[in-house]
């Protein structure tokens, strides 16, 4: 992955120059380990500015929602797919982009690497599948595939699914993946088990909101829980508060998360945001054979009436 | 719902035409019954009103 800067950095400095676009929407080295950020690139001088690693796990159609201006933006799997959200839901239009697409192996969870280590990591380098930790005294040498975020491991979207440019080849998609064990584990599970399970995984929240922020599809300009009035959801720590705001919340994702694992990464005190969307991901699966942002011309189903769409639960 | 740990049947969904009164008396007793077999629900309340 690490190869794909020069051609990332070559495709942005060509679009600047050629005045394709305004400007280039990449990641920067961040000024921790592991924390890469997203840089807007205005000119073509600072193209070298622009890194790719397996860091760059932020999702960038997040900095597209209602931008005007035309936009190079490198996109791997799952931002292409938040992309074809974004223009599904005319959030930005088709031809103010230039979608600089590059295939995904994985980006790495720096959550378990600063877990594996009773000291700060300070450095982190990867060559080829083997990831270098280095810190004050240590120094391990770690498999990629042994350290990728959960959503990765588990993602089959790899490929963007659409793009002007590429930046490097297409890459081989994972298969006979299980995506949803996890879900049908707590599907299993009786009411009283399931009440508990998320009431034990939402108990540190601190209602910060980084996974709202960190998400593309919460663009809403005044968020149900900043709301006053009315006042959907009450502003406390109360467990039945937060609860509601995450159910609230990944409600509102329902067929349109493309499970990047934003939300995850945001989250400061290490909830697995995801066990909310999954769920919905998956009864979107299984009912409508819909997996959001995989089809630039079909209309998600929670927007469309079919015939044939499954209406047992009316009684 | 359910998903979250709501019991089977807390929830209710009907579809039922302004004309067809019986169907909604039916309904409506019917998850009455149902609702009042699973007895009170302590799950979504804050700590105050928790019924004890």
């Amino acid at each position: 992955m690490l190869g794909y800067i020069d051609k990332i950095r070559e495709i942005s400095k060509r679009l600047l120059d050629e005045g394709r676009v305004d400007m280039v929407v990449g990641f920067r080295k961040g000024s921790m380990p592991m924390m890469n950020e997203p840089s807007f690139i205005k000119n073509s001088g600072e193209v070298s500015k622009l890194v790719w690693d397996s860091n760059c796990g932020i999702n960038l159609a997040n900095y597209l929602t209602d931008r005007k201006e035309k936009i190079g933006v490198i996109a791997k799997g799952c931002d292409s797919r938040n992309i074809v959200t974004h223009i599904l839901e005319n959030k930005i239009k088709r031809d103010q982009l230039v979608i600089i697409g590059v295939p995904c192996k994985g980006m790495i969870d720096r959550r378990l690497i600063t877990a594996m280590f009773d000291t700060e990591v300070r450095e982190v380098n990867e060559k080829g599948d083997t990831v270098t930790v280095k810190g004050a005294g240590f120094e391990k040498k770690l498999k990629k595939s042994d350290i990728l975020q959960d959503n990765c491991s588990k993602c089959i979207h790899r490929n963007p699914v659409l793009y002007d440019e590429l930046a490097a080849p297409l890459v081989e998609e994972q298969k006979d993946i299980d995506r949803y064990a996890e879900v049908r584990r707590i599907e299993a599970m009786s009411p009283q088990e399931k009440w508990q399970y998320f009431e034990d995984l939402i108990a540190p929240c601190i209602r910060c909101y980084a996974c709202r922020n960190a998400c593309p599809l919460c663009y809403c300009p005044t968020c149900f829980v900043d709301e006053s009035r009315p006042q959907w959801v009450g502003k406390s720590q109360d467990e039945t508060d937060i609860r509601t705001f995450h159910f609230l919340r990944a409600y509102h994702c329902a067929g349109r998360c493309t499970d990047c694992g934003a939300c995850e990464r945001a989250c400061p005190v290490g909830i697995k945001v995801r066990q909310f969307t999954s769920k919905l991901n998956k009864d979107c699966l299984d009912m409508f054979g819909w997996e959001a942002g995989v089809l630039p011309d079909q209309r998600p189903p929670l927007d469309t009436f079919k015939p044939a769409d499954p209406g047992d639960f009316i009684k | 719902m359910e998903h979250m740990g709501v019991e089977p049947g807390r929830l209710s969904f009907s579809w039922i035409s302004s004309a067809e009164s019986t169907k909604f008396v039916d309904v409506v007793k019917d998850v009455t019954a149902t609702v009042k077999a699973l007895g009170p629900n302590n799950n979504f309340k804050k700590a105050a009103d928790k019924v004890t």
